[in-house]
């Protein structure tokens, strides 16, 4: 008996083919559900989500024009008092056509954060300070000036490491390497002056995933 | 059937483990009466030396490891542990530190010599093709290891390398969480990366032995970049380039010792004596020497897909540089145009160097893309073009007949 005959002798594929496939097909997905639990491993493990859960943060002491920069999921959360000059600059033309985002199109902000001041309120800033070209940390210059950080410079945050450029709002401006604005994390008021960062106000449902780019 | 190798070891005990492992043989085959090239030059020198240079690194790595520890709270403070409390815990450290270094230069004259030489022609394609893979292997090692110290550098060049990931479409985002198995660089990050950074040398190890089989079937290039046409063309490996190579490790190890002993932190970034602070970036991130010029490519590019994609492109076209470069020619020697452009090459590279230590602003913006331009120019028309345009010079009937004509003209 030769490998290519059936046992009954019927036409079609040769059982032993067929053996060979599904026998193989099984080593794979196998391998496949093994493998998968490797590379999940390297995931973030139970606690490390515990610890990024949300944090409140108490704005009473926080004055006029200062921002606070508060640690969460190891990413510094910017949270700023505006000033009303700072809230009049995000609508100031000469430096919203600077912008290359400036409607906020890029999913880098929950929907409730989609505004011309990308906040739940206009004084009120909440932004992720992480720089989405390559992840530095974006200098706070909120006062124009003709020298610091660059030459006429406007007012809003620098990136040190590769010149980077957005708004007080932290749009992006044209013609810098980082690509979006910087993100804004979901977070919503418990009072008038404690806000929750990591949680979306009541009824909302936005995950920090949608964000494009962190 | 059982059988035993047949083995010319006259020694009983060499015999009875040669006629088992033919180990003696081979070795004796492969590094003693190996036939080689009788015009290497000291070019040659630096395949042996880096492999020496991979035992040293290995051998301070696993000394190092007893005492390191990788977690965030504890890396830094293990360092200084190191430098002030373990016996010549300072020796192996700055031996190491400094050994990546001297590894980065051994390679890139290695590289270089492979360029100038056309030792990545036919039928060296692969041999070529695995020396690329062993680079790229390195650079993630010594990126790694750079991240255990736990400094600000050290942090922030994490930061920045990892988060190049996240510039890729749909996934990116994805690929950098489950890099850092946290939601930033964190302890996970650096308890996975000492992991790797020690288990990559031994990677890289098996690489190099690849690296080495594939030289060992079809032989050494040479300067002349000719093919070896018989016996009187060769010398035996051993004691001919075991002692050519010996001289070469000792002045290797000479300037290395100079470095080590009386300038121990001449490449090293102050902001990497402070601990590591995610709440700061440091005024400008620099990565070590060896990256800057992918660093000024990386840079070049004001939109962060394209810098990303073209810097790991500037590697990748390594890759296929045996079918980019369309002459039959091996050895710049004899390639009278091909000459200007290796070494304009050369100049691209040290030009994207100095740019990616600057700061990109003004001049360097511009210098930086000039040179990647190059860079690239030089792979991808250049090459392919030369070897159509360029009318070699005639080539040496022989290895042995230009070195022995050299002879006879010293006599004379």
């Amino acid at each position: 008996m030769t490998d290519a005959t059936t046992a009954d002798g019927a036409k079609g594929p040769p059982r032993r083919d067929f053996l060979k496939l599904v026998t193989g097909a099984m080593a794979a997905v196998g391998t496949g559900a093994v493998v998968w639990t490797f590379i999940d491993s390297m995931n973030p493990d139970k606690a490390t989500i515990a610890a990024g859960a949300p944090i409140d943060i108490n704005l009473a002491h926080v004055a006029e024009g200062q921002q606070i920069v508060v640690l969460w999921r190891g990413k510094p959360m910017l949270v700023v008092k505006r000033t009303p000059a700072a809230v009049a600059s995000l609508k100031d033309q000469k430096i919203v056509k600077l912008l290359s985002d400036p409607d906020s199109k890029v999913d880098q902000q929950p929907p409730y954060a989609q505004n011309w001041h990308r906040s739940l309120k206009p004084e009120i800033a909440v932004l992720i300070g992480v720089c989405t070209h390559l992840g530095c940390l974006p200098g706070y210059f909120p006062k124009p000036s003709a020298t610091t950080p660059v030459p006429d410079w406007p007012s809003g945050y620098f990136c040190p490491c590769h010149g980077s450029k957005y708004d007080l709002a932290g749009r992006v401006w044209k013609g810098v390497p980082a690509p979006y604005n910087l993100p804004v994390p979901p977070y919503h008021f418990l009072s008038d002056t404690m806000i929750r960062i990591g949680e979306n106000p009541p009824g909302q449902n936005w995950s920090m995933s949608n964000i494009v780019q962190m | 059937m059982a059988g035993l190798f047949k083995t010319e070891i006259k020694n009983p005990v060499l015999r009875w483990v040669d006629t088992r492992l033919p180990i003696i043989t081979l070795m004796n085959r492969e590094y003693a009466v190996f036939p080689t090239p009788k015009n290497f030059n000291y070019f040659w020198n630096f395949g042996a030396i880096a492999t020496v240079q991979l035992m040293v690194m290995i051998a301070t790595g696993v000394l190092l490891a007893m005492h390191y520890v990788p977690n965030t709270h504890m890396a830094y403070a293990s360092i200084q542990t190191i430098m002030r409390d373990v016996n010549y815990g300072w020796l192996l450290r700055y031996i190491h530190a400094n050994g990546a270094t001297m590894f980065f230069i051994v390679v890139y004259v290695h590289l270089f010599r492979g360029l100038y030489y056309g030792s990545y022609k036919y039928p060296r394609e692969l041999l070529w093709m695995l020396g690329v893979i062993i680079l790229l292997l390195m650079m993630a090692t010594a990126f790694m290891g750079y991240v255990l110290p736990w400094g600000q550098m050290s942090f922030w060049g994490a930061t920045v390398i990892t988060n190049l990931f996240s510039a890729i479409p749909y996934v990116g985002n994805h690929i950098t969480t489950w890099l850092w198995g946290g939601f930033s660089v964190g302890n996970p990050t650096l308890n996975r990366f000492f992991a790797l950074h020690y288990l990559l040398p031994f990677v890289l190890l098996a690489v190099v032995f690849f690296h080495v089989v594939a030289l060992h079937i079809t032989g050494s290039n040479n300067p002349l970049g000719i093919d070896v046409k018989g016996p009187q063309d060769t010398v035996p490996f051993h004691p001919y380039y075991t002692v050519k190579d010996s001289v070469g490790i000792c002045v290797f190890f000479l300037i290395y010792a100079l470095v080590v002993f009386f300038a121990p932190r001449f490449f090293m970034a102050p902001d990497n004596f402070i601990r590591a602070n995610p709440l700061q970036t440091p005024p400008e991130i620099v990565p070590e020497w060896y990256f800057l010029p992918f660093y000024a490519i990386l840079r070049s590019v004001p939109n962060k897909l394209g810098g990303v994609t073209l810097m790991f492109s500037s590697i990748l076209v390594l890759f296929v540089l045996p079918w980019l470069d369309t002459s039959k020619v091996r050895s710049a020697k004899f390639r009278p145009m091909y000459r200007p452009f290796i070494f304009l090459l050369l100049i691209a590279v040290v030009v994207l160097g100095e740019v990616g230590a600057h700061k990109p602003e003004g001049i360097w913006v511009l210098l930086g893309r000039i040179a990647t331009t190059y860079y690239f120019l030089h792979f991808l028309v250049v090459l392919p073009l030369l070897g159509k345009l360029e009318t070699p010079l005639p080539l040496p009937e022989s290895i042995s007949k230009p070195v022995l004509a050299a002879k006879t003209m010293e006599r004379a």
